[in-house]
């Protein structure tokens, strides 16, 4: 494996097929927790642990397990890894697992993570396939992230808000109030927000490849093609 | 042949992944179990502290309780626990679990703390699924209105005015939410109610608990006794 192939994996996962805003998946928990940063960032971590923990045990176990049975027994790992997540954070990090709530068992839903398993980490060796799913665990993340806080931003005119749920309760005063007595955004908070949020993202994201393509298109167009072929 | 023997290998893999996969939850599972109850009891206890705080009563309130059976005005389908708070042995206050059957999205599930003469003393909500941003304000993390309930009684307001004002009551509702507060209203009302009628009842179960307990104990450590005498 060449540091070539490393820094490929990391902008896949990061930008150019990032779960999210590429491949679409994952979308019912994206769109329902991302009310707040903090939401965000918790589903975004638990996703995350899922990913990397699911694609190293299939990339383990990926020359014994025959193609007939492979998606029951990924399905089987993938649940089994989100359940004992489930239950350290119930364990660990209890106040924010009564906001996720729902949303960390349907972690197994998320298509993403499968996908991720049978794409990836059944063809591949132990190392690219674990930062495979930190990459596109990552991307995963950052979308969540991104979407909380323009959802808290808008709604609530507050940013970090219930910092303390994940980080104790040093964070209580890490919320910062973008606008003193903002009255809310109602729009922003309720599932409409969600989609019209995440249209935006992906829209920009578009833009900025386009014009990254034009600028691009005459005296380094070689490049894209080198790493195709690596 | 060969073909069987690929089904069974195949089966076979699949049944050893089940296993492993259950033995990794079955592990998880005992380390945090402990843990994961204890949380739950801490959070309980936090929310019981808010409406009466450590310095208002000196006992356990998780292990003071007393089952009621299952009550339309408590909105509840099955048995629930009261809990008993006590100041030097004697009753000072009750907190039930109660629920708003007619939130905007379904039920509210509160808890009410009324004093022995029928005050209360505090209502929190403990868990609820109304719209963010609207209805969510019954929070009192996020609003006071909630606090508003606190040395109310049963003819204070008159009984006629235990309403949100848009119904002609006392009670405020917020800008675009009527149905979330007029829930909310109406089940405390409901718990006085259930409170004025079954206070008698309901101090008379916790006292027999109390002497039963205090017989038990006074049992075993005569038996403790006895089995020292025969040693």
């Amino acid at each position: 494996m060449s540091d070539r192939n490393y820094n490929e994996i990391s902008k896949n996962g990061l930008w150019n097929n990032n779960v999210a805003l590429v491949q679409l998946l994952g979308l019912c928990p994206l769109l329902a927790v991302t009310g707040t940063v903090i939401n965000g960032l918790g589903l975004g971590l638990a996703t995350m642990l899922t990913l990397v923990a699911s694609n190293g045990v299939v990339s383990l176990i990926r020359h014994w397990v025959r193609p007939e049975v492979r998606v029951p027994v990924f399905v089987l790992i993938i649940a089994s890894v989100v359940t004992a997540i489930e239950l350290a954070m119930n364990a660990w990090l209890y106040e924010l697992y009564i906001v996720l709530g729902i949303f960390i068992p349907l972690i197994v839903t998320n298509c993403g993570i499968l996908a991720r398993a049978e794409a990836y980490a059944s063809k591949n060796s132990l190392l690219p396939s674990m930062l495979d799913g930190f990459m596109m665990g990552l991307g995963f993340m950052l979308v969540l992230v991104t979407l909380g806080a323009m959802r808290e931003a808008l709604g609530y005119g507050t940013l970090l808000s219930n910092a303390h749920l994940m980080f104790g309760e040093l964070a209580r005063d890490w919320t910062l109030h973008l606008v003193n007595d903002y009255s809310g955004f109602l729009l922003a908070i309720l599932p409409p927000g969600a989609f019209i949020g995440m249209g935006l993202i992906i829209a920009l994201k578009n833009l900025i490849d386009r014009r990254a393509k034009k600028a691009q298109a005459s005296p380094l167009a070689d490049s894209d093609a080198v790493a195709a072929t690596s | 042949m060969s073909t069987k023997r690929y089904i069974i290998a195949s089966g076979l893999i699949l049944g050893l992944f089940a296993v492993i996969g259950t033995a990794l939850v079955g592990i998880t599972h005992d380390t945090t179990a402990e843990k994961i109850a204890q949380n739950e009891r801490q959070a309980l206890l936090r929310k019981l502290q808010q409406i009466l705080p450590a310095d208002q009563h000196d006992n356990n309130l998780l292990q003071s309780t007393v089952e009621i059976p299952a009550d339309d005005r408590l909105g509840h389908q099955q048995p629930s626990r009261v809990y008993i708070a006590t100041q030097q042995d004697e009753i000072s206050a009750m907190i039930f679990p109660v629920i708003a059957p007619r939130g905007y999205s379904g039920e509210i599930h509160m808890l009410v703390g009324i004093d022995i003469n029928g005050r209360i003393i505090g209502v929190r909500v403990v868990k609820h699924r109304e719209t963010p941003g609207l209805g969510d304000a019954i929070e009192a993390e996020r609003n006071d209105w909630i606090l508003g309930f606190t040395g109310k009684s049963l003819d204070n307001p008159a009984p006629s005015k235990w309403k949100v004002k848009r119904d002609g009551g006392s009670f405020d509702q917020f800008t675009g939410a009527t149905i979330t507060p007029r829930a909310v209203v109406q089940a405390v009302q409901l718990t006085l109610v259930y409170f004025e009628r079954h206070r008698d009842e309901l101090i008379a179960a916790y006292r027999k608990q109390q002497h039963e307990a205090a017989e038990a104990e006074q049992e075993s450590t005569d038996k403790e006794h006895e089995h020292s005498e025969h040693e």
